[in-house]
């Protein structure tokens, strides 16, 4: 019996757990030395620490504690004076030292919230989901079996690894249960993800880029019969590789959980990978039996106690919270809200603030942003920052037409010039020659030729029927092949023709 | 030549009477003649030590400066790493390996310049006390070919007993370096923990592990210890303070107004006769020397040996976890489409020993989710009552000391099928580990009932190693005035060779 999503929340109160895990953008690894960059080839950013070779220690990157103090504290957590990296025990070919370096029962932050506004029915509505934890732990390599249907271990061929990504540091941002959220569940809990995010960026500690894992989301949700106080079983949605995603992935598992209950049948408590092209997860591995991971405090590393003048430095150093700074551009720049949130749909908010930062028109700015460039983007079916163009070239390119020196519509050429990989707007508008013809005796010597080539239509006009304009204006700038300002040929034509605008 | 001590031996490099190629090649001599009984070394590299005992020759005769053991061969105990020289720490599981790094230890004693002649042999991973459990056959010891030389370091104790090297690196987790020292008549310190780097040293159980100078002199063992010691910011329990003048205390041996604690837990019962005998006959040389003995008490070294036997075994079951045969050394089954974890389990289950899968299975075990707090938790707790133990005793004394072992060597084959029998061997060693102080070994002659060796040791607060150097020393001195020359002048098995 299929249900629908009303149907869903009408009887059962969904309680979502989010974890999030994030890459963080330093130059070096959690415990060693090597370089972080992504796509390197396969094994060359390793060193005896990162391969668990024989003997090898780790050591701990600084800057990657820094830090996750500064996400603790943009979000509103405790930050302990006494942490330790504990061992995470299990096998996987992956895994060099077959345990993973963690946190376990001593995390560095604590006890921290994000506060998140969605619409409602009602209105915005602002929730607050509460932080649990957040912790440091480094990454695991990278397996690529080969052979076999499903590109997992089992039934594989061979596989490949790749240890370039062991030993990136890792944080996990592990949220409280979060109950109350009922039918908007899913906007929330995407909203928190993309708060998340943005204050990550802020913070300038990760690329956070959902599609290369940079930013990760493991969705727990469970259902109860509204007015109970049980929990329910959960399940852990993996692989929820977009905002959209994380809505539809949790969508989708209170559908299925809200299925199974009302069939009678019991949730199972297992792992789910996110199907992108279903919007349906599947099976992964069962928890029922809790993983033992033999947890133990890592005896090669001393405990992280972090001074407390360090600590208030760098909460003094924290960035206005991103949500706070798009009320504050809102008001400067005085967007109507539906705007804004067109803005932050697009993820063009911060391109559109350099571009105004930068001496653009926020109108214009976000004219350009929201409509030609998003149009491309669209066209090309990729996401607008992916696009190569920078702020800087829509600045320059709004400057030119405040001053004349472009007209709208050979603005849009130089735009779609710089993002066919053209060059910056100037070499745009040297290769392709496009000037805007403000030469007023070239205009004229069109002019004329137009009149003299419709006679009756320019007689027309000298007898004061204006609209017959029109004709002789577009034979001026076919002529001129586009270049000229259509508002200015029209103002010498008339002038031409002994008329004025009404 | 062989015969001298290393710091005999420096002197003689430095005046120009030897050279350092010609002594390291009386050792390498020394090891084919000797080594086929000893079993001292796994792997000899001749062509390596003579090339660098070739270069350190060409710059002292260039008149560059030299460090004071420059020249002087050494055997490196087979858990530290050597670039391009296999590392097996006596397990199949490791056999071919050849590390593509040097540990920093190994790094310390090429800046030094000392000559490392090849790696000696050990129980496998360094979980044992007489060396019976490496995968490549015992080391005998050469007081008695039958009787075993100690372990976990007993090829680098039995190399120097041999004269097959003048000096020697050992790691000491719960006893491998003093234990093997007692037994076979040499001298074997373990540093005050982190006082010496980790980072090569393949890791048995990491927050026990300490890696020191294995010798036949205080000072010789003082010289190697000034070579390795100091900080390394590889190694995260490295301690970031100056190395204790261990040289200067084992130059001066000077035990005046030194207060001796003597542990009353560590002697008495279960101490073989010819121990207690020794020992009495070392306290007594100490007080005549100016030293004040005084007896001390820790209650809680009762609990030490069961709270070891959790904390090593639970590490060692995670640092050994990497021997997965994905990225090097060993691997059994890789054939027929075999899955990773196949060959991980048949690789594992042939390559590592009895006593290393028995550990590591106790160790899986008391980590174990429910287990946790009654086993790896306790013990824990026991460890910090062993230190306060030693803070309470170290304030009526400078330092304190005891037998290193209840028994002298016994036989090969003697305790191999009775592990709580060889675990009792590390009765009295294993509290300095648990508590991070340092702990010395040295020989006070001979038991009259059976002509073995017999060990002193010493212990000193965290970071005050030279206070086991001043009364290594003064000890030293007052032996070898009583005995008329070294005890290893008059060692039986190895007589006929020069």
């Amino acid at each position: 019996m299929s249900l629908t999503y009303d149907e869903v929340v009408a009887k059962y109160e969904p309680v979502l757990g989010l974890e999030v895990h994030v890459e963080l953008n330093t130059s070096s690894k959690m415990f060693c030395g090597c370089s972080t960059i992504f796509g390197a080839e396969p094994n060359t950013q390793t060193c005896p620490v990162c391969l668990a070779l024989p003997g090898a220690l780790p050591t701990v990157n600084e800057k990657a504690i820094e830090s996750t103090i500064k996400i603790g504290l943009a979000l509103n957590c405790s930050i302990a004076p006494f942490s330790r990296f504990a061992r995470k025990n299990y096998f996987y070919p992956d895994m060099p030292k077959n345990f993973q370096i963690s946190q376990y029962d001593e995390p560095i932050c604590v006890n921290g919230y994000v506060d998140v506004e969605i619409e409602t029915d009602e209105g915005p509505k602002v929730f607050r989901i509460e932080v649990e934890r957040v912790h440091m732990e480094e990454d695991t390599g990278k397996s690529l079996h080969v052979g076999g249907a499903t590109g997992r271990i089992h039934g594989a061929e061979y596989s490949l690894l790749d240890y370039n990504r062991a030993g990136i540091p890792l944080v996990e941002i592990v949220t409280k249960i979060v109950p109350g959220t009922g039918k908007y569940a899913p906007e929330v809990a995407k909203a928190y993800v993309a708060e998340l995010r943005d204050i990550l960026r802020s913070l300038g500690v990760s690329d956070v880029k959902m599609e290369q894992g940079s930013l990760r989301c493991d969705a727990n949700v469970s259902l109860r019969l509204i007015g109970s106080d049980v929990l329910g079983t959960r399940s852990e949605t993996k692989n929820v590789n977009s905002l959209r995603s994380v809505e539809r992935a949790i969508r989708g598992e209170m559908i299925r959980h809200a299925e199974r209950l009302n069939n009678g049948e019991r949730v199972v408590q297992e792992t789910r990978h996110f199907q992108e092209d279903t919007g349906l997860t599947r099976s992964g591995r069962s928890k029922e039996q809790a993983e033992d991971y033999r947890y133990f405090p890592e005896p090669d590393l001393v405990p992280v106690a972090p001074d407390a003048a360090w600590i208030e430095q760098l909460r003094a150093d924290l960035p206005e919270r991103p949500s706070i700074h798009r009320k504050r551009l809102q008001e400067q720049w005085a967007v109507p809200d539906k705007e804004m949130s067109a803005m932050i749909n697009a993820d063009v908010l911060d391109v559109v603030e350099a571009t105004v930062a930068l001496g653009a028109d926020p109108t214009k700015a976000r004219g350009w942003w929201l409509g030609e460039i998003s149009r491309i983007a669209n066209e090309k079916d990729v996401a607008i920052k992916d696009l190569p163009i920078a702020a800087s070239d829509v600045a320059e390119i709004v400057a030119l037409v405040n001053t004349g020196d472009l007209t709208d519509k050979l603005a849009r050429q130089v735009v779609e010039g710089v993002i066919a990989g053209e060059g910056k707007p100037a070499a745009v508008i040297a290769a392709r020659g496009i000037k805007v013809v403000n030469d007023d005796s070239a205009l004229m010597a069109a002019i004329e030729r137009a009149c003299a080539g419709q006679p009756e239509t320019a007689q027309k006009v000298r007898d004061g029927h204006l609209p017959a304009a029109g004709a002789l204006i577009g034979m001026v700038m076919k002529d001129t092949k586009g270049q000229a300002d259509a508002a200015k040929v029209r103002a010498l034509l008339l002038a031409h023709l002994g008329q004025s605008e009404g | 030549m062989i015969r001298n001590s290393a710091s005999e031996m420096a002197s003689k490099l430095a005046s120009g009477e030897i050279t350092s190629v010609a002594l390291t090649q009386a050792h390498l001599d020394q090891i084919s003649a000797v080594d086929k009984d000893v079993h001292a070394f796994l792997h000899v590299d001749t062509e390596g030590a003579l090339a660098h005992a070739a270069a350190v020759d060409a710059k002292r005769k260039s008149g560059e400066k030299l460090s004071p053991l420059a020249g002087v061969p050494l055997a490196l105990k087979d858990v530290m790493t050597q670039k391009g020289i296999p590392t097996t720490c006596g397990s199949k599981i490791l056999e071919g390996w050849r590390p593509p790094y040097d540990s920093t230890v190994v790094a310390n004693l090429k800046k030094n310049d000392i000559v490392i002649l090849g790696k000696t042999n050990m129980d496998e991973f360094a979980m044992g006390s007489s060396t019976e459990n490496s995968a490549y056959g015992p080391t005998h010891n050469p007081w008695d070919l039958t009787r075993i030389p100690g372990g976990s370091g007993g090829g680098s104790a039995a190399a120097l007993a041999a004269f097959e090297a003048p000096l020697a690196i050992g790691t000491d987790t719960g006893g491998s370096i003093r234990q093997p020292a007692a037994v076979t008549g040499t001298v074997g310190v373990k540093p005050t923990y982190g006082g010496v780097s980790r980072y090569g040293l393949v890791a048995f159980s990491s927050s026990l592990d300490q890696a020191g100078p294995c010798a036949r002199t205080v000072l010789d063992a003082a010289l190697l210890h000034e070579a390795i010691a100091g900080h390394d910011p590889k190694d995260s329990t490295s301690i970031n303070a100056p190395v204790p003048a261990v040289v200067a205390a084992a130059k001066t041996g000077n035990v005046k107004g030194m207060k001796i604690g003597v542990v009353k837990e560590l002697n008495g019962d279960g101490y073989q006769k010819g121990v207690r005998t020794r020992f009495e006959e070392s306290l007594e040389l100490l007080a005549a020397a100016g030293a004040e003995i005084v007896e001390v008490s820790a209650p809680n070294f009762e609990y030490a040996l069961a709270a070891y036997y959790l904390i090593a075994p639970s590490e060692c079951s995670s640092n050994l976890a990497r021997f997965d045969a994905m990225r090097y050394g060993l691997r059994v089954g890789d054939k027929d489409g075999a899955s990773a974890e196949s060959v991980m389990n048949l690789t594992r289950e042939v390559g590592f020993g009895r006593e290393v899968k028995r550990r590591i299975i106790l160790g899986t075990y008391a980590l174990s989710s429910g287990y946790y707090d009654a086993y790896y938790g306790s013990a824990q707790k026991v460890r910090t009552l062993i230190t306060q133990d030693f803070n309470k005793a170290f304030e009526k004394a400078d330092v304190l000391v005891s037998p290193t072992c209840p028994t002298t060597a016994f036989k090969i084959g003697e305790k191999a099928n009775d592990p709580l029998a060889m675990y009792l061997n590390d009765i009295a060693t294993i509290p300095v580990n648990m508590a991070g102080i340092g702990g010395m070994s040295l020989p006070s002659g001979v038991a009259d009932e059976d002509g073995l060796p017999v060990g002193f040791q010493i212990m000193s607060p965290v970071m005050k190693d030279d206070r086991m150097y001043s009364v290594g020393a003064a000890l030293e001195a007052a032996l070898l005035s009583k005995w008329g020359a070294p005890l290893l002048s008059t060692i039986p098995a190895l007589a006929g060779s020069k």
